[in-house]
């Protein structure tokens, strides 16, 4: 089943939303980190939007997940690559669904482990509730309200498109 | 029972790491994929990643290295693991206290992994089979037998410069009978489908029935060597000279020793590979080790990917079967 949203308006809401909330905090240069895999697909959108000149980063956090000790290592395609360094940045993390928090607690761990940004605000597509750790988005495109059991995936990139399923899908992260 | 049954748990998944005959190819491109994605953490600010945090690695030495001791100890350090580094020829056994005594006092520190060196072949095979479930041995040289992270981190490096096996000329060149590295340098390559593997070296120091293994034997360097587009050259080591396999090392130089003008026989863009400490002058003139085509300080940054790779690989697994 897949609930029925038009990604590209929400992303196009999302980086007009963003864009006020960066100047707000006087922030000039931002630079926009993506959560592999999705999160990757909706940074690049947004940075095209907002005409960002800073290069993208990607963050593959399966070095940094808390379920190593009951899952081992998670199997993914390519490693983080940050082309940029983050120490007095301010940054722009990006993911696409945001649940428990614990992926976005990854992410600013590995982050860390590259430097100290000034600052880190968080902009997701889909939040869906469900949060077992202290985070917040500063921007969301749209909020879900999923039955018990159910679970969300972004499949894309082109078109990007939100499935909901009955089973966790395999490889998700939480 | 071999290596390839005691490494491996019922599913398939890397359990232990002893040897690299055996192993599914499939296996050893899962390991040089995982150790792509770790070698990019050490242009990072913070070289290390949680992974392994509070787990314990006990480096048990039985044999004296430098280079693989203590790129085992940065890889688990940079796993977040606790180290024990134990040169135990100047320990326990040095009182009489047998092998298994001191594995099992090991076993009661809770240690979660034994990185093995050790003179006799077939050592780590050996302490594999005595561990606890809750640990994995991996197997730092043993004996004439295997390195098989070395191995792996060879076909990491070939495959980072060469792209693929597919078309490759490899030559293994030294004292190929007494090199564990060359047995699972040779293992792995087959096993990766390196199409062309040549060994190359005096008859007195290639194995005997080496064919069999699918590689082709070369007693003159140049021909050895020639179109091939990788060069591997082995340690030769001093004790063969007075064991009267060899006559000497100028000579031994002569014959087999790697020059800037012999390589020219190989392919144009070929890569030289050592798994060190180089003996400059004897195996290898320090115009190529210091040269070019030379890639012999890669494979030790290398070597730190492909350990943190199977170390996670191992730890992981063993959370899959429920162990931690």
């Amino acid at each position: 089943m897949s609930l029925q949203f038009d990604i590209q308006t929400l992303i196009t809401q999302m980086a007009t939303t963003l864009s006020h909330t960066l100047s707000q905090a006087d922030i000039t240069e931002p630079a926009l980190i993506g959560v592999r895999t999705g999160g990757v697909w909706i940074a690049e959108k947004l940075s095209q939007l907002l005409t960002i000149p800073a290069p993208l980063g990607e963050l593959n956090i399966a070095f940094y997940r808390d379920d190593f000790s009951r899952i081992g290592i998670h199997p993914t395609v390519a490693p983080s690559m940050l082309p940029f360094d983050v120490t007095d940045r301010d940054l722009v993390l990006v993911d696409d669904i945001l649940y428990t928090g614990r992926t976005v607690r990854a992410a600013m761990n590995e982050i860390f482990d590259y430097g100290r940004p000034r600052s880190i605000h968080l902009v997701v597509l889909f939040d869906r509730g469900g949060r077992e750790l202290p985070i917040t988005a500063q921007v969301v495109g749209a909020h879900l309200n999923l039955q018990p059991g159910e679970h969300a995936k972004l499949t894309g990139p082109s078109p990007m498109h939100l499935e909901i399923c009955r089973q966790r899908p395999v490889a998700s992260a939480a | 029972m071999s290596a390839a049954e005691v490494q491996l748990d019922a599913q398939g998944r890397l359990r232990h790491l002893i040897a690299i005959e055996g192993l599914p190819r499939s296996l050893l491109e899962e390991i040089l994929d995982n150790a792509e994605r770790f070698a990019p953490l050490g242009d990072r600010a913070v070289k290390k990643v949680p992974l392994l945090r509070g787990r314990t690695v006990a480096n048990l030495f039985f044999e004296p290295s430098t280079r693989t001791r203590t790129t085992f100890d940065l890889a688990a350090k940079r796993l977040s693991a606790d180290v024990l580094n134990i040169n135990i020829e100047a320990s326990s056994t040095k009182k009489g206290e047998s092998l298994a005594d001191t594995l099992r006092n090991l076993e009661a520190m809770q240690c979660d992994m034994f990185v093995v060196r050790h003179h006799i072949s077939g050592a780590a095979d050996f302490i594999a089979r005595q561990v606890g479930p809750h640990i994995s041995v991996i197997n730092g040289g043993d004996g004439r037998h295997e390195h098989p992270t070395q191995g792996l981190l060879d076909a990491f490096t070939i495959r980072r410069h060469k792209k693929n096996f597919e078309h490759l000329t490899v030559a293994i060149v030294g004292d190929v009978a007494h090199s564990r590295v060359a047995r699972s340098n040779i293992q792995a390559l087959k096993i990766l489908g390196v199409p062309d593997l040549r060994v190359v070296g005096p008859k007195t120091l290639i194995p005997a029935g080496v064919e069999a293994l699918g590689v082709t034997v070369y007693d003159d360097l140049d021909e050895g060597i020639r179109g091939a587009d990788v060069v591997i050259m082995l340690r030769l080591q001093q004790e063969r000279m007075q064991s009267a396999l060899l006559p000497s090392a100028h000579e031994y130089f002569r014959e087999y020793g790697l020059t800037a003008q012999r390589l020219r026989l190989a392919a144009a863009d070929a890569i030289v590979m050592h798994p060190g400490p180089i003996n400059r002058g004897v195996e290898i003139d320090s115009a190529v080790a210091d040269g070019m085509q030379s890639v012999i300080l890669q494979q030790v940054t290398y070597g730190i990917a492909i350990r943190m790779a199977v170390m996670a690989m191992v730890m992981g697994n063993q959370a899959l079967a429920g162990v931690h």
